[in-house]
């Protein structure tokens, strides 16, 4: 980020209020914001999903989609120019030169038939009038200042040959073509790996510092905010709720809002508590607001608060929009004493239970699954896709095991292979001695009441066309465990109210549901038949930081309750540090490190480990680590890397590590790692 | 490139190679005894005797089997029951009958449904894509049949503008090109405004947007290539269709095409035609599909350059 961000005003966003026309009636989506980026800066937009946020920056872009959306009233002024007023045909020259958009999902916002070079060369042309050689010239450049090696070769390669970090690069090249003033990032590296999110988060620092550009950054991730940002602003239902300096938000974020996201983000150091949740959901933007809307979730709203909107109050360089800040003096607000309740470490040490286990529940042995590769005519078999290679591990009953790792680490395939959902191509899966290798057709299917799975993504896990009653019951049915009707149906009730959700939700169907209601109706169908396992494959990955903290408080509820086991397939290791007694990290279809969580976590062995920790952005600055620097991606599965797997990224590769994979080494107290470092 | 070339040519062949040894076998399926029913019941035992030596079904399948794939490799398809004329010859009269009716209709059919489907796509909930898409309704609906006469009403009839039937010049090609393309330009203008509306929401076209790429642009170069793909299958299918012979239009408007040749020769039990006709009309569809297979190729680099 850059040292002296200018004071100089780039663009201003006064009053700007964007609609979208639904069958409900009018949705504000952007309901009068104003803020102001000014030169060189990196200002972030922080909130959770519905927010705004995203169609704060398309309304700057006059991006909205129409005709359902437009920007009903405002004024987008860049350098005192207002946009909102510019003609079309003036607009576009702003698009792409002035004001440039990097987004979300690089791997669908890139032309799939047009290659790499066409894609930037089209900006190029627009934008600096070159044609023909020179053109190819500046990509070729742009290409090599985004960082992608051997630019001329990828110069005429089609997006689906690159990577998802290598695509980014790409969109960045596009956005850098114009030469612009400002770079609007919405949410840049959710969709990446964390440690390619280092990676991408590095260059468009660099980019700032050699260009000037100023950066509005869109994000939910508060350490990416922590890591990037000058300046804050957060979100909540279509408004700014707080603005401050980045380095006074972190100290004390005053809305209450703003506390609670950092109370809900999950962590080690919380670990002897349920994290602290948002009650209730945000409010429906159709209707006219006639008091604070956060009100009816916040914990300090008093009579002010439900009977008026609160008006933007600043001071100095911060500005928020609470009653508390209003007429109640600042000794009085009930704020400071809560917060100081809630967010000081617990004076003892969290109890590290490494889980009472009794015993073992599931125990994994070499357990390979390889897809054979298929080519020509005849579909021969040319080689193998090893994308579990030799996984051994186990997990006590009542215990939870981390599996972390990268995308195409193969930890899914892991779960689905112990599920019998991929039948392993070698190693046994024994769950309290039975190996479920051997079992077959009725009988593994009777057996399926022990092991469950929730997924992912709970908008597309559940058939839509099916009411939430029945899919609860449908394992019931399906495995005759409950032949009753009315004892299947007071089932049904117990298992919704466990999972926190009112007996009416039966008869109504998935897409009535927020995505943590859903989630919350996968784990209820999960539990239905009454399983001893359950895989959780990263279940909180597509829910907001808010949402997450209900869900894993749930999850930890159950365990206590039900006595369960997890196993706990993520890439997200706050939530692992909260949440797991041993965490297994995953490299290119192995395991690399095991061991307690305390262990991997705080006294991390491996080099990969090491990185991955280090690439997480953090928010407390002062005990942020330097990041790592793993060069490159993942390489393939069907060709992993002679030796061991991790040598070509590796910051501490030998002469060893080229030529045979490292054996185990046990570190004190059940701590593993396959590494010469430590033989 | 070459090799994805290489690779459907080849399966290409694997297909024709199968469909020539159904289609030899397709004589046998005939119920009861094939001779008797060519010939009728009424038949002399040794009209009977002549016709199997002439077909060669005295001899063993296999044989048979192998005279016939030699057959089709020299070209010999046999001769026509009813004209004793040899079926090759037959089968080049009305070849280029049905491939200009084909290429004419598909031209007028990619005529009218390119802009009406991209109008409809642009100009989504207005009157245009209203008035778009109950043309296309009406397409749909209005069977060649009865849109082939009303034509010839108007324009031959009324009008006296064109011939009513026939292939004589380029005029009497006029008609029938008409009623199987609207027919055709009905079912694709929905599928390429359904096709482009997908692809308008798709990110990338956000992306060009926000690159400062006018409307006009980002329609044509990155919304429409991309529309096309899935367009250019249901494109595919439907010239196959009409390679096999548009029977009904060719009969409505006399065309002497293999739609008209395939139903007189059912007529007539004239089944050595009918088994070539077969045959050529599979043909046509492999040959289609493989094309169709190339131009996919060649519009979509995942496919050229595989996944």
């Amino acid at each position: 980020m850059n040292d002296k961000p200018g004071t100089d005003i780039l663009l201003s966003i006064r009053n700007l209020t964007t609609c979208f026309e639904t069958a409900n009636g009018l949705l504000h989506a952007v309901d009068d914001v104003s803020f102001d980026i000014r030169r060189g800066e990196t200002f972030a937009l922080l909130g959770e999903s519905g927010c705004g946020k995203s169609m704060t920056s398309l309304s700057i872009m006059r991006l909205v989609p129409e005709p359902a959306g437009r920007i009903t009233r405002g004024q987008v002024l860049l350098d005192g120019r207002d946009l909102l007023r510019l003609p079309e045909a003036e607009m576009r020259r702003v698009r792409g030169n002035r004001i440039a958009m990097i987004f979300q999902e690089p791997m669908t916002s890139l032309n799939p038939v047009l290659s790499v070079g066409e894609q930037i060369g089209e900006a190029v042309r627009l934008h600096r009038g070159l044609r023909g050689r020179a053109a190819r010239e500046v990509v070729l450049a742009l290409l090599d200042a985004v960082g992608i090696p051997d630019p001329a070769r990828r110069h005429d390669e089609y997006p689906h040959q690159l990577s998802g970090g290598m695509k980014q690069r790409v969109m960045i090249a596009i956005a850098l073509a114009g030469e612009p003033d400002l770079l609007i990032a919405d949410e840049p590296t959710t969709a990446l790996d964390v440690t390619i999110q280092a990676q991408v988060l590095a260059l468009l620092e660099r980019l700032q510092e050699e260009t000037g550009m100023a950066v509005l950054l869109i994000t939910h991730d508060l350490g990416v905010v922590a890591g990037m940002a000058d300046r804050v602003a957060v979100m909540y239902a279509g408004q700014i709720v707080e603005t401050a300096p980045r380095d006074a938000f972190f100290a004390e974020p005053r809305h209450p809002y703003s506390r609670k996201l950092f109370e809900s983000l999950p962590d080690i150091a919380k670990r002897d508590r349920p994290l602290s949740v948002i009650p209730g959901s945000v409010p429906p933007l159709y209707r006219e607001f006639s008091a604070c809307r956060f009100a009816e979730r916040c914990a300090f709203a008093w009579e002010d608060c439900r009977a008026s909107v609160p008006r933007w109050i600043t001071e100095g360089e911060r500005g928020v929009r609470c009653h508390l800040y209003d007429r109640v003096p600042a000794s009085r607000r009930p704020l400071g004493a809560e917060a100081e309740a809630t967010s000081s470490t617990p004076s003892a040490a969290p109890a590290l239970s490494v889980a009472s286990h009794d015993g073992e529940l599931l125990e994994v042995e070499a357990l390979q699954v390889h897809f054979p590769i298929q080519k020509g005519l005849f579909k021969r078999t040319v080689g193998y896709v090893r994308a579990v290679d030799g996984v051994s591990l186990r997990i006590g009953k009542g215990a939870t095991v981390a599996l972390v790792g990268e995308s195409g680490c193969g930890k899914t395939t892991i779960g689905k292979a112990i599920l019998q959902l991929i039948r392993p191509t070698a190693g046994r899966v024994l769950l309290e001695g039975t190996d479920l290798t051997a079992l077959r057709g009725e009988a593994l299917r009777r057996r399926r009441r022990d092991f469950q799975i929730i997924f992912q993504d709970p908008f597309s896990s559940m058939n839509p066309r099916m009411q939430v009653g029945d899919i609860i019951q449908e394992g019931l049915v399906a495995l005759g465990l409950e032949r009753d009707p009315a004892r299947r149906q007071a089932r049904v009730d117990a298992l919704l109210e466990q999972v926190g959700l009112p007996r009416e939700a039966k008869g109504r169907y998935p897409h009535e549901f927020s995505g943590g209601q859903r989630q919350r109706i996968c784990i209820a169908r999960a539990l239905a038949v009454g399983p001893k396992l359950l895989v959780c494959d990263e279940p909180t990955s597509a829910l907001d930081i808010s949402v997450q903290a209900q869900i894993l408080n749930l999850l930890r509820e159950l365990q206590e309750a039900l006595g369960l086991s997890y196993l706990f397939i993520t890439h997200n290791l706050s939530v692992v540090g909260y949440l797991a007694d041993e965490v297994a990290v995953m490299y290119l279809g192995r395991i690399v490190e095991y061991g307690p969580v305390d262990a991997v976590l705080n006294r991390a062995r491996h080099p990969y480990t090491q990185a991955l920790l280090s690439a997480i952005p953090v928010i407390d600055q002062e005990t942020r680590r330097e990041v790592i620097r793993l060069e490159g991606d993942l390489p393939s599965p069907a060709h992993p890397p002679e030796g061991c797997h991790f040598h070509t990224r590796c910051p501490h590769a030998m002469d060893a590590c080229r030529r045979r994979y490292p054996g185990r080494t046990r570190l004190d107290g059940g701590h593993w790692v396959h590494c010469y470092l430590y033989e | 490139m070459m090799r994805f070339l290489v690779s459907r040519l080849a399966s290409a062949l694997v297909v024709i190679l199968g469909v020539s040894v159904l289609v030899f076998f397709l004589i046998h399926l005939v119920p009861g005894d094939p001779v008797e029913v060519m010939l009728g019941e009424g038949s002399q035992p040794a009209d009977r005797e002549a016709l199997r030596r002439a077909l060669g079904l005295d001899l063993p399948v296999h044989v048979q089997l192998g005279h016939y794939l030699q057959g089709l490799l020299q070209g010999d398809l046999g001769v026509s029951l009813h004209s004793r004329r040899p079926i090759g010859e037959i089968l080049l009269e009305r070849i280029p009958a049905t491939l200009e009716l084909a290429l004419a209709g598909l031209v007028v059919a990619v005529l009218i449904a390119l802009p009406l489907g991209i109008i409809a796509a642009l100009r989504k909930d207005t009157p245009w894509d209203g008035g778009a898409m109950a043309f296309a309704m009406l397409g749909v609906s209005i069977p060649n049949f009865w849109m082939g006469p009303l034509l010839i009403l108007v324009f031959s009839l009324w009008l006296g503008w064109l011939p009513v039937s026939g292939r004589e010049g380029p005029a009497s090609l006029v008609l029938p090109a008409l009623t199987l393309g609207t027919a055709m330009a009905a079912i694709l203008s929905r599928m390429i405004r359904a096709t482009l509306l997908e692809v308008l929401n798709e990110d990338y076209i956000r992306t060009a947007r926000a690159k400062g790429l006018s409307w006009g642009q980002v329609v044509r170069r990155h919304a429409l290539r991309n529309a096309m793909l899935p367009v250019i299958t249901l494109l595919g299918l439907q010239l196959g269709a009409l390679l096999a012979g548009a029977v009904i239009t060719e009969i409505v408007f006399s065309w002497p095409g293999i739609g008209q040749l395939v139903i007189e020769s059912i007529q007539r039990r004239d089944y050595p035609v009918v088994q070539a006709c077969v045959l050529l009309i599979s043909l046509a569809y492999v040959l289609v599909n493989t094309l169709t297979d190339l131009c996919y190729a060649w519009l979509d680099p995942r496919i050229r350059l595989g996944q």
